[in-house]
């Protein structure tokens, strides 16, 4: 169970741009969160992945409270999370082939040995041909990105995914491909997500509840200013 | 009443990139097509098929290491071999409106929203002295509903939207005959993109004399807006059709654009599948094949735009008699 309770956080403690938001993804759940451009949805889905300290509220991950954020919370809880952002290009080293940037995680929590097996599998999923994987992202589109993006997160086997506006930037075939990947690994692993979007028809389509912003914070929508959005990895 | 000429008239352009090593990206290849006076055509296609270095080659903003072919005539202009100085004293911003993909990153950073309006006004109309520049720069901003208690805002310091219509407001300034939208809802929620859409439209419908070129991988954004869509897919223009068509009862004939149609949320949802090839290594026939459930031994040989689709086996058109019945 994932579980926001009251949340407030922000960048500037006198203008949060999330007041007292609550809301719950049950395992296996797919939610899907709708709001306007700015609205502060996307700072709390960087609170639920563990990337954001909130000024105030309490994160519950399966009845335990999250105490600490980003790199200071503990691997096991850290690496439960696999985190989708909307700009493939932000969201990359531009230095790291494709095979690296999918491969980051694996060797940054010490399972380098499981590398090839899994980069090649999990390229087959997401439908990156062996010739795209030698290359850095300045070589490949942005739907091409995404998908390595997407196969990064789903590298640890996260229980819980967190897709913040994933599909923003991709036309209709590969915004259709991805959210199948998605589909594909929840109904065989289980695992939560949590889908931040604007676009109704398309959580509606992909999940099994939307709730609207307006519902889960107390604030009225428009008090956020739209931040800038800064590059962050799981 | 007599056929008026078209806009923008682009006959056979192609574009190459050479790349070192000899290598050869198609990035367009033997567009046609033409824009008419209060016509909008909307441009969609997946990322990476070529779509915005058309849009830059129109503006001579392609780079060094690119070569063309064809024409673009903008009236008795051929865009393609027009020289630099002839390009940016009087086509860029004169009788060419660019409406961005990124506003946030085409605005300057440093300088307010006023300030950019003032010196646009400024070099593209001749207005001189500072009341002037104000009140044209006051005018420009609300011909974009850009609301005017915010013209001494820095760009970071405003929404997706107002960023839109503040370079909307810019690419209006010059009067241009021809408005050129790269991607301008990208990243943008639907509300902002129907309006960011309606507001190019009213400019095109407004005098009649414009014309939109609009380029977009959002289905809905050239539904809403297009008279005409033409598809890209690896570099060539496959299909082109009017809009109400393609939307609608008869839907798309290339099999590539039933694809993509087919993939909304709230159609079928399903992906094409596999990838769009290399543009750079390119299959000699119809570059469509290995994704398509049609394929049949003819789609070897290149299929030629004929009437509205290139491919050797599109969807039958549907007659007038056959909706009917």
């Amino acid at each position: 169970m994932l579980e926001l309770r009251a949340i407030t956080a922000g960048y500037d403690r006198r203008a949060p741009a999330v007041r007292d938001a609550s809301l719950t993804v049950a395992p296996g759940e797919a939610v899907g969160l709708l709001g306007p451009s700015g609205c502060g949805k996307s700072t709390l889905a960087r609170v639920a992945a563990l990337l954001h300290r909130p000024d105030a509220g309490t994160l519950l991950l399966d009845g335990t409270p999250v105490r600490r954020w980003r790199h200071r919370a503990p691997r096991e809880k850290r690496t439960a999370f696999g985190v989708v952002f909307q700009q493939p290009r932000l969201s990359a080293d531009p230095r790291l082939r494709l095979t690296d940037l999918i491969a980051e995680p694996l060797r940054a929590t010490g399972r380098r040995e499981a590398v090839p097996e899994r980069v090649a599998e999990l390229a087959g999923t997401v439908g990156l041909t062996p010739d795209l994987l030698t290359r850095r992202p300045h070589e490949v589109s942005d739907g091409q990105l995404q998908r390595a993006c997407l196969a990064r997160a789903l590298v640890l086997r996260p229980r819980w995914l967190i897709c913040d506006e994933m599909t923003a930037m991709l036309d209709a075939s590969t915004t259709a491909a991805l959210v199948a990947v998605v589909e594909d690994y929840r109904a065989s692993t289980g695992a939560g997500l949590l889908a931040v979007g604007h676009d109704q028809t398309l959580l509606h389509r992909w999940c099994d509840r939307t709730v609207h912003w307006d519902t889960v914070t107390s604030a009225p929508t428009g008090a956020a200013r739209p931040q800038p959005k800064r590059m962050s990895r799981p | 009443m007599t056929e008026r000429p078209p806009v923008l008239s682009v006959r056979g352009l192609s574009v190459r990139f050479l790349l070192p090593g000899g290598r050869r990206i198609a990035a367009v290849t033997d567009a046609h097509f033409d824009v008419a006076p209060g016509e909008c055509l909307a441009l969609i296609g997946e990322s990476g098929c070529g779509k915005s270095v058309l849009a830059s080659a129109l503006l001579g903003l392609l780079p060094a290491n690119a070569q063309t072919a064809g024409r673009a005539l903008l009236g008795d202009l051929d865009l393609l071999t027009a020289d630099e100085r002839t390009l940016a004293r009087t086509v860029r911003g004169r009788r060419i409106g660019l409406v961005p993909q990124s506003p946030a990153a085409h605005l300057t950073p440093v300088r307010t929203i006023r300030s950019q309006l003032e010196e646009t006004v400024a070099e593209l109309r001749g207005v001189r002295g500072r009341a002037a520049l104000r009140e044209a720069a006051e005018q420009a901003a609300e011909r974009a509903a850009f609301p005017p208690d915010h013209l001494d805002r820095h760009p970071h310091e405003l929404s997706g939207g107002l960023a839109q219509r503040a370079a909307t407001a810019l690419a209006l300034v010059g009067g241009a005959p021809l408005l050129l939208a790269d991607e301008p809802t990208t990243g943008l929620d639907r509300d902002l993109v129907d309006r960011t859409v309606d507001e190019l439209r009213r400019h095109v419908d407004a005098d009649g004399d414009r014309a939109l070129l609009m380029i977009t991988h959002d289905l809905a954004a050239a539904e809403r807006v297009a008279d005409r869509v033409a598809v890209m897919y690896a570099g060539r223009i496959v299909e082109l059709a009017d809009a109400q068509a393609f939307f609608g009862a008869q839907g798309p004939r290339h099999p590539y654009s039933r694809g993509l149609l087919e993939a909304l949320p709230d159609r079928a949802f399903t992906p094409i599948p596999g990838l769009p090839p290399e543009l750079g290594d390119l299959p000699d026939g119809c570059a469509f094949a290995p994704r398509c459930e049609r394929t049949t031994g003819a789609c070897t040989t290149l299929p030629l735009l004929t009437g509205s689709v290139a491919c050797h086996h599109p969807v039958p058109a549907v007659t007038s008699e056959d909706i009917r019945a």
